[in-house]
C-alpha cells in the first residue's frame, strides 16, 4: 500500500456523512409492512415495469426483477453512485414444494458504503428455459456461487466463463440434488452409486491445453472450438 | 468384525504343532508393531480436530508410539479415517489404501465414517467399509479423545494376537475389476437401508 | 470513525525483501572472503527450460491443505503459473437434509458444517430461526450467545493458529493453542456437555443455562489466556523466518477484495474496515466496547496480525459480557416453540399437548424468508431460511464465507512459489465442512 505513512482504510458507512446515526441491533420486527430499502424507489424510477413486485419481509426488502433484465439492474445497482451495491454476498435460488410456484434465482446484495442490504429476486415460470443471466463480469465472487447453484439446481447462467459442476463431480448424471424432485437419498442404489463414485478417476486435471485454452480458443480448429462449448469430455 | 472379509486372528486355526520360537517371535514382532504404529490421518471434517486434540498435550498419543503421524500413504501402517467420506472422495480413500504397504490396519473413527453417521443422503458413503477393509469401529460424534484411545487399545490388542502362521492375514483386498466393489453389491445395499426414521425424522411425516 | 494504528517494529538482519519486493533467498554458503554464495547460475550457464509447464497435483489428501481441498498448479519451475481449486470432496448434502428436518432438529447439522465454530453456527442459525417466528429472545439469552460467539471465536482462531504454524514449521504453538482449547472444551463441556459439536442454542433460547461454577472457570481463563497469546505473539510475530515467509504474500487490493466478496480478516488485512459485528450488528454487539484490527497491506501477515488482535479483542468482549450477565430466564416464554418443563409435560394436560405438538410436528413458523448474517471468525456467514408454513424449511442456504475467501486463491497464488501456496492457503483460513457443505 502507500509507503508515505499515512493509511486510510475503507471504512463502511463512508457514504451516508457524518451525522448518520451508528447501526443497532433490530428489535421487534415486523413480520410485513416494513419501510422498503432506499434503493426501491431510485429502481422504479430506473427501471419501471422490469421491478415485478416489492415485498417487505422481516425487515429485508425483497424486490422481484424480470429475468431478462436482471443483469441491467444489478450493474446499474453496482455502478450508480447513489447506489453502490458494491458487495455480492450470496447467489443462490429456492425451488418450492407446491410445483405450481416458480422456481426463484436470489443475489444478496450490500452497499457497505451506505450500509444497506437488498434481495433481488428473479423468478423462472415451470417450462421455461432454466437460465438466468450470469454477474460474474460484476462481481468476481459470483464465480463459484453460480456454478454451485448450476451444479445444485441446473440453473445456467448465461455469460459465466467456466460453468461446470462444482461440488459433485464432472461426470455426476444422477441429477441435480437440490431440485424438489431429487429424493434425498439419490436416485439409484447404494452400490450403484458407489460403482459409479470409484469409475471416476481421482486423477482427473486438466491437460496443459485445457488450462491454456481459455487465452488461445480462437485459433483452436472449428470442431474442437465446437466440442468445447457445448462441454464435452473426453472421459477423463 | 464389519465388512471386512478378514477372518478374526482369534480364531483362527493354526498347526497345533507350531513351535515354541514362532509365537515368540510373533509375540515379539506384534509388541514391536502394535507399539510403534505410525498412523496416517485421513482427517475430512470434525472427527479430524478430535484427532488433533487426541495427538496434544493433553490426550498425548505420543505414548503410544504414534507422534510420528505419516502423511505420505507410502510410510504409515495405520489409517485412521476421521471424519465424513462422500462419494467424490471415496475413489481417493480407495487409492490412498492401495497405496499403504502391508502390515497395515484401519480405524474408522466416528459415526460418519463408520456407517455414515447423520448423513443419509445421496452425498455420503454409508460406511467405509464398503470401500476398504476395517478393523475398528470406534463410535461418537465426533469420539472424545478418550474413545479414540480406546479405539486405538483394541486394535493394539488386535494386532497383539496375530499369528505369522495365519497366510491369510497379509492378503490384500482385491476389488471386482468391473465394478471396483469389494463386497457383493446386495450386501451394501443392505446393510445401507436407511435406518429407522432417517430420512423424516418424526414418522409422523408432518 | 476512529481508527488506531499500531505499528509492530521488526529487526531483522536483512530487509526480508529484494529489489523486487520479492521474499529474499537465503543464501547458500559464505566463502573465505566473507562473500556470500547465492544460488544463482554463474552466468553463461543458463539452463534453457522455458516453455516447459509442470502440472501439479495438491491434494485431496495433503497436511497442508487443511481439509480435503485439491489444488492443480501449474508451475514454471517453482513459480505458480496457475492454480485451480477443486472442491466437494466433503460435500455431503447439508442443503438437502435441511429440507426434512425441523428447525430445531437443524441445530445440530449447524455444528457440523463449520465445526471449528460450533456455538457460533448455532447462534447464527438460531437468530435466524428466530427472525422467522418472530420471536425475541430475552436478554439474558443475548448475553450467553455472545459468550458463545467470542468463545467460538478464540477456539476457531486457536485452530487456524496452531495448523499455520505447522504449515510454515513452527510445531510448538500447536500444542499450546491446543492446551487453550482444552480450557474452552470443560467450560463447553460444563454447559452443554459436548466438547466440539456442542448444539448449544435453541430457537427461542439455549439448551442449557450456564451451571454453577461456569462464571468462575470463565474469568479464570480471561485472566490466563491473554498471556498465552502473548507467550505465542513473542515466539512467532518477530520471528525472521515467519516474517520472510508471510510478508508481501497473496496481497489482494480492497476493491479486489471487495469485488470478489471476500469478508472477515481476509477483507480486513486488505484495509476494508467491514465487520458484520459493527456494521449489521446483532445481539447487542453496539453496547460492547471492542476493536476491530483493519491490516495495511493485504498479506498473509497482516491476515495473522489481524487474527492475532482479534483473540486478544475477543477475550475483551468475553469480560464485558460476563460483567453485565443478567439475571432471568434463558429461554423465551412461547410454547409454541419452546418445550414445557418435563415435569409439567406429565403432569399438565396443556404443557402435554403442547410438547407434543412440538416433538411430533415441530414449530411452525409463518411463510415468508429471512437472511441472518453474523460475523464468524472466517467472514459473514449467513443463513438464509424459507419458509412456506410448514414445519420445516422450504429452503435452507448456508453462505460460506470460507467458500467465497478460497475462490480469490487463484488470484492470490499467481506469481508466487510453490512453498507460498501453502502460507498463503494456510492465511485464507478455509475450513472445508462449510465450503463443501
Amino acid at each position: 500500500m502507500s509507503n508515505d505513512g499515512s493509511f486510510a482504510p475503507v471504512v463502511a458507512g463512508s457514504a451516508l456523512g457524518a451525522g448518520a446515526p451508528a447501526p443497532v441491533s433490530p428489535r421487534n420486527v415486523a413480520h410485513r409492512g416494513g419501510d422498503p430499502n432506499q434503493s426501491v424507489e431510485p429502481m422504479r424510477q430506473q427501471f419501471g415495469a422490469a421491478v415485478r413486485r416489492v415485498d417487505v419481509v422481516w425487515g429485508e426488502t425483497t424486490v422481484v426483477i424480470d429475468p431478462a433484465r436482471v443483469h441491467d439492474v444489478i450493474r446499474w445497482l453496482h455502478d450508480d453512485t447513489s447506489q453502490r451495491y458494491d458487495y455480492l454476498s450470496d447467489v443462490t435460488a429456492v425451488e418450492f414444494r407446491d410445483l405450481e410456484q416458480p422456481i426463484e434465482v436470489v443475489w444478496h446484495l450490500r452497499s457497505l458504503p451506505y450500509r444497506r442490504f437488498l434481495r433481488v429476486k428473479a423468478q423462472i415460470d415451470r417450462g421455461a428455459a432454466l437460465e438466468v443471466p450470469s454477474v460474474w463480469d460484476i462481481y468476481k465472487g459470483a464465480d463459484w456461487l453460480e456454478r454451485e447453484c448450476y451444479d445444485m439446481f441446473g440453473i445456467r447462467f448465461v455469460g459465466h466463463p467456466d460453468l461446470r459442476r462444482l461440488l459433485m463431480w464432472e461426470q455426476y448424471n444422477e441429477g441435480f440434488p437440490l431440485r424438489k424432485d431429487f429424493p434425498l437419498r439419490g436416485r439409484f442404489s447404494r452400490s450403484e452409486q458407489l460403482r459409479q463414485a470409484l469409475a471416476a478417476n481421482p486423477e482427473a486435471r486438466y491437460s496443459k491445453d485445457e488450462l491454456s485454452i481459455a487465452d488461445a480458443f480462437e485459433d483452436l480448429p472449428a470442431d474442437m472450438r465446437r466440442r468445447l462449448t457445448t462441454g464435452e469430455r473426453t472421459g477423463e | 468384525m464389519g465388512l471386512s472379509p478378514r477372518p478374526d486372528p482369534r480364531f483362527v486355526e493354526t498347526s497345533s504343532n507350531e513351535p515354541w520360537i514362532t509365537t515368540k517371535l510373533d509375540a515379539f514382532v506384534n509388541w514391536g508393531r502394535k507399539n510403534s504404529l505410525w498412523p496416517m490421518p485421513f482427517g475430512t471434517a470434525c472427527c479430524a480436530i478430535e484427532f488433533m486434540a487426541t495427538a496434544a498435550s493433553k490426550y498425548d498419543l505420543a505414548r503410544f508410539g504414534m507422534e510420528r503421524q505419516a502423511f505420505s500413504p507410502r510410510q504409515a501402517d495405520l489409517l485412521i479415517c476421521a471424519g465424513r467420506v462422500p462419494f467424490k472422495l471415496a475413489p481417493v480413500l480407495r487409492r490412498i489404501w492401495q497405496q499403504m504397504p502391508q502390515p497395515k490396519w484401519c480405524i474408522s473413527m466416528g459415526a460418519c465414517a463408520s456407517t455414515g453417521g447423520m448423513f443419509d443422503n445421496y452425498a455420503v458413503v454409508q460406511g467405509i467399509d464398503s470401500i476398504i477393509p476395517v478393523d475398528v469401529y470406534v463410535p461418537g460424534c465426533p469420539p472424545r479423545p478418550e474413545g479414540l484411545l480406546y479405539g486405538i487399545i483394541m486394535l493394539q490388542k488386535k494386532v497383539a494376537n496375530e499369528h505369522s502362521g495365519d497366510k491369510s492375514l497379509r492378503n490384500e483386498m482385491e476389488p471386482d475389476p468391473d465394478t471396483q466393489l469389494y463386497i457383493p453389491p446386495s450386501v451394501i445395499d443392505e446393510v445401507s437401508e436407511p435406518f429407522g426414521n432417517s430420512i423424516h425424522q418424526t414418522r409422523s411425516g408432518l | 470513525m476512529a481508527t488506531t494504528k499500531r505499528t509492530v517494529e521488526v529487526e531483522l538482519s536483512t530487509t526480508g525483501l529484494d529489489a523486487q519486493g520479492r521474499p529474499q533467498r537465503v543464501p547458500l554458503a559464505v566463502d573465505e572472503g566473507g562473500n556470500v554464495l547465492t544460488m544463482e547460475a554463474p552466468p553463461g550457464i543458463e539452463p534453457d527450460l522455458s516453455g516447459e509447464h509442470m502440472l501439479i497435483n495438491m491434494g485431496p489428501q495433503h497436511p497442508a491443505t487443511h481439509g480435503v481441498l485439491r489444488l492443480v498448479l501449474e508451475l514454471d519451475g517453482e513459480t505458480v503459473v496457475r492454480c485451480i481449486p477443486h472442491i466437494g470432496y466433503l460435500h455431503c448434502g447439508f442443503e438437502k437434509i435441511g429440507e426434512y428436518r425441523q428447525y430445531n432438529q437443524i441445530i445440530p447439522w449447524t455444528d457440523r458444517e463449520d465445526y471449528l465454530n460450533s456455538p457460533g453456527n448455532n447462534v447464527a442459525f438460531a437468530l435466524g430461526a428466530e427472525r422467522l417466528f418472530g420471536i425475541e429472545i430475552t436478554e439474558r439469552c443475548k448475553v450467553l450467545r455472545v459468550i458463545a460467539c467470542e468463545l467460538s471465536r478464540i477456539i476457531s482462531h486457536l485452530v487456524w493458529l496452531g495448523t499455520t504454524c505447522i504449515d510454515i514449521g513452527a510445531f510448538t504453538p500447536f500444542l499450546w493453542a491446543f492446551q487453550q482449547r482444552e480450557e474452552v472444551y470443560e467450560m463447553l463441556e460444563m454447559w452443554i456437555g459436548a466438547r466440539l459439536t456442542t448444539s448449544l442454542t435453541r430457537v427461542g433460547g439455549m439448551g442449557a443455562d450456564i451451571p454453577d461454577g461456569f462464571t468462575e472457570k470463565l474469568s479464570a481463563f480471561i485472566r490466563g489466556f491473554p498471556k498465552i497469546v502473548d507467550e505465542i505473539d513473542r515466539v512467532i510475530t518477530r520471528n525472521g523466518i515467519w516474517v520472510g515467509r508471510t510478508v508481501g504474500l497473496g496481497v489482494m487490493s480492497p476493491e479486489e477484495a471487495v469485488n470478489y466478496g471476500l469478508s472477515g480478516p481476509m477483507v480486513r488485512a486488505s484495509g476494508v474496515a467491514y465487520d458484520v459485528r459493527k456494521d449489521f450488528p446483532y445481539l447487542d454487539y453496539e453496547t460492547y466496547d471492542f476493536d476491530v484490527p483493519v491490516g495495511t497491506n493485504g498479506d498473509v501477515y497482516d491476515r495473522f496480525l489481524i487474527r492475532m488482535e482479534e483473540l486478544r479483542q475477543s477475550t475483551r468482549i468475553l469480560e464485558q459480557a460476563l460483567k453485565r450477565l443478567p439475571d432471568g430466564p434463558v429461554n423465551v416464554d412461547d410454547h409454541r416453540v419452546i418445550l414445557p418443563p418435563k415435569s409439567k409435560a406429565t403432569s399438565d394436560m396443556e404443557s402435554m399437548i403442547h410438547h407434543f405438538k412440538q416433538v411430533m410436528e415441530g414449530p411452525r413458523p409463518d411463510a415468508g424468508e429471512c437472511y441472518v448474517a453474523v460475523e464468524s471468525p472466517k467472514g459473514e456467514k449467513g443463513y438464509y431460511m424459507v419458509s412456506d408454513g410448514s414445519s420445516k424449511p422450504v429452503r435452507w442456504r448456508i453462505r460460506p464465507p470460507s467458500f467465497v475467501n478460497l475462490s480469490a486463491i487463484p488470484r492470490m497464488v499467481e506469481g508466487h512459489l510453490l512453498s507460498d501456496v501453502i502460507a498463503i492457503n494456510a492465511s485464507i483460513d478455509i475450513v472445508m465442512g462449510e465450503i463443501d457443505r
